[in-house]
C-alpha cells in the first residue's frame, strides 16, 4: 500500500462574499493548491468535492462536474454531502483511492456560499442537517441542537458559560495573524459572556459565523511525488470515519460524540499513534461546546475534563497541545462544505512551517484534523505526519 | 416545509392528539419511532405499537432566541429532549422547565405557520 502525500494546498479568504459564486470560490482555492503543488492539471485522475447546501444557496445541484470544470481538470468528479463533514469524507475517499493504487493524483476540496441567504435563510438551510420530522419541525435550529448538547454536558460533567467563553477567546486570538480568517479581532471573556443569546446557554460568541469560502488540496502517491521530484513533506497516515443516529434523541450520549471517538480510534490505529503523540490539532468547533466534545472524542481528555482546557491554557498557542491554531471554525469561519479540507490545508501549513502560527509548534511532527457533520452523526478524523 | 403528508408520522401525531401516544418496539425490546420498518438497533422487521409512558423527564432543553423563519413568531421558545424510557422525544415546551421536570406529550400548533407541533406540558 502506497503512502499519501499532500502535494499542495489552497484556500480562499473566508468571510462575507455574498456576490461570489461557488464555482468562482472553488476555482480560486484549486488554483492556489495547484500552484503550491507542482502537479499538472492533466495528471489529476479524480475530483472529490464537498458541498452541503448548494441547492438552497445557489439552486445548483450536480456540482462535481461543475467544479472540475472550474478547476480546469478533465476527470471524473463526485460531490460528497455529509453536512459539515462533507469535505472530510471527500478527503477520506481520496486517501483510499491513492492507497489502493486507483489513482496517483487527486484533487480534493469543498466550497460553500452562504451569506447570500442572510441569517434567517442560513438558519433554515443549516437546519436540514437535522432530522426534519423529529427535530426541525420541533423548532430545533443548528445552534439549538448544540445548545441541547451543551446543557446536557453541564448537567452530566459540570462546566460553565465562562469555560466556553475561554474557547472563543482562544480561537479569536489564534486567528489574529491568519489572513484567511473571517475574524482577525481580539475578544474578551466579558464580551463573550455579554453577547446576545442565540440558543441558551449559547450566545453569539459561542457560534461560528456565516461564511463563504473554498478550500482545495492535491493528494498524490509516494511514487508520484518521488518521480516528479515534488516537495511534499507532509503525509496523511491515518483516516477514520464514524457514524451515529441522525437525531439527538436517538443517541446513547447527549454529552459525548461517539462517532468522532470511532473515527479517531480508526485513524490513530492506521497511523500507529495514540492521543499522546499528537502535537497539534484542528477540530470542528462550530460552537464552543463542540470543541470540548472534540477534545474528549480525540482522547486528549477524559469525558468531563475537556471543558476547562482553554481556561487552563492547555489548548492555547503556548499550551501543551495547541488546538485550532487557524482560529478554528469560530474565528476562521465555517463555509460548511469547505471546512474539512480547510482543516487539512491549515494543518499542512502548520506542519510544513509556513503557517503564520507555525512558530507556536516549531517541533510539531504529528497533527490531527477532526471534522464533524450535523450534531456529530458523521465524523472524520485524519492524522497528518511530517515525513521522516 | 412542504404541504404533502408524511405517512406514519402524521398518524403518530394524530394518536398523540387523541391521547393514544405510542412508540414502536421490536422483539428484542428496542424502542423507535415511525415511520419505521426496521429496528435501527438490531435490524428486526417486526415492530409493534406500544403505548408511550404518560410521563417523561426533561433531559436537556434550550431557549431558542434566533429561530428559523418557520418559527419566527414563536421565538423565544423552549425546546427540550424528553426521556420517556424506551424512547426520547424532542418538542417545544413550557418556558421555565428544568432538567428533571416531569412532562407529558401533547400536540399544539406553531404560532408562525399553524403547523402541528409536539409539545410537552408539565405533569
Ligand atoms: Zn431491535
Amino acid at each position: 500500500m502506497t503512502g499519501v502525500r499532500i502535494a499542495g494546498v489552497g484556500l480562499t479568504h473566508f468571510g462575507k462574499h455574498p456576490e461570489r459564486t461557488g464555482r468562482d470560490l472553488f476555482a480560486e482555492a484549486s488554483e492556489r493548491a495547484f500552484a503550491d503543488s507542482g502537479v499538472s492539471h492533466d495528471d489529476i485522475e479524480s475530483l472529490y468535492y464537498g458541498n452541503f447546501m448548494g441547492e438552497l444557496a445557489e439552486h445548483q445541484g450536480h456540482q462535481g462536474p461543475l467544479m472540475a470544470e472550474a478547476a480546469g481538470i478533465r476527470a471524473p468528479a463526485t460531490r460528497y454531502e455529509s453536512a459539515c463533514a462533507s469535505s472530510g469524507v471527500a478527503i477520506r475517499q481520496a486517501v483510499k483511492d491513492v492507497r489502493n493504487g486507483e489513482a496517483d493524483a487527486i484533487l480534493v476540496g469543498g466550497a460553500e456560499r452562504m451569506n447570500n441567504l442572510g441569517t434567517a435563510g442560513t438558519t433554515e438551510a443549516l437546519a436540514i442537517a437535522a432530522d426534519d420530522l423529529y427535530e426541525v419541525r420541533a423548532g430545533i435550529t443548528f445552534p439549538g441542537a448544540y445548545a441541547l448538547m451543551a446543557r446536557a454536558y453541564f448537567e452530566q460533567y459540570g462546566g460553565s458559560k465562562e469555560d466556553l467563553a475561554h474557547i472563543a477567546v482562544k480561537n479569536h486570538d489564534h486567528a489574529l495573524p491568519n489572513d484567511h480568517a473571517q475574524f482577525q479581532k481580539e475578544i474578551s471573556v466579558e464580551q463573550a459572556l455579554d453577547a446576545p443569546m442565540i440558543a441558551e446557554p449559547l450566545g453569539l460568541f459561542d457560534a461560528c459565523p456565516i461564511t463563504d469560502g473554498a478550500s482545495a488540496a492535491v493528494l498524490v502517491s509516494d511514487e508520484y511525488a518521488e518521480e516528479h521530484g515534488l516537495d511534499a513533506p507532509v503525509s496523511i497516515t491515518g483516516t477514520g470515519q464514524g457514524g451515529d443516529r441522525m437525531a439527538l434523541q436517538g443517541r446513547k450520549h447527549l454529552a459525548r460524540s461517539p462517532a468522532a471517538e470511532e473515527a479517531a480510534e480508526e485513524a490513530y490505529a492506521e497511523a500507529g499513534i495514540d492521543a499522546g503523540d499528537v502535537d497539534v490539532a484542528e477540530v470542528h468547533d462550530c460552537f464552543t461546546i463542540a470543541e470540548v466534545l472534540a477534545l474528549e472524542a480525540l482522547d486528549f481528555y477524559a469525558p468531563g475534563e475537556g471543558i476547562g482546557a482553554a481556561r487552563r491554557g492547555e489548548t492555547t498557542r503556548d499550551g501543551d497541545c495547541p488546538v485550532n491554531l487557524s482560529g478554528g471554525l469560530k474565528a476562521k469561519g465555517h463555509p460548511v462544505g469547505a471546512t474539512g479540507t480547510s482543516q487539512l490545508v491549515e494543518m499542512t501549513r502548520i506542519l510544513r512551517g509556513d503557517h503564520p502560527n507555525s512558530d507556536a509548534v516549531p517541533d510539531a511532527k504529528t497533527g490531527v484534523a477532526h471534522n464533524a457533520g450535523g450534531t456529530v452523526a458523521s465524523a472524520t478524523v485524519h492524522v497528518l505526519e511530517v515525513n521522516e | 416545509m412542504s404541504d404533502h403528508g408524511n405517512t406514519g408520522y402524521d398518524e403518530w401525531l394524530d394518536a398523540i392528539a387523541e391521547g393514544n401516544a405510542y412508540y414502536l418496539e421490536c422483539g428484542n425490546g428496542h424502542g423507535s419511532l415511525p415511520p419505521r420498518r426496521i429496528c435501527p438497533e438490531c435490524g428486526e422487521g417486526d415492530l409493534e405499537e406500544i403505548p408511550l409512558p404518560e410521563t417523561g423527564t426533561v433531559e436537556t432543553y434550550t431557549v431558542v432566541h434566533v429561530p428559523a423563519p418557520s418559527f419566527a413568531d414563536d421565538a423565544p421558545y423552549t425546546t427540550a429532549v424528553v426521556d420517556f424510557g424506551p424512547v426520547r422525544l424532542t418538542g417545544v415546551t413550557e418556558d421555565g422547565v428544568e432538567v428533571g421536570t416531569d412532562v407529558s406529550a401533547k400536540i399544539s400548533e406553531s404560532e408562525t405557520t399553524g403547523d402541528r407541533l409536539l409539545r410537552f406540558e408539565r405533569r
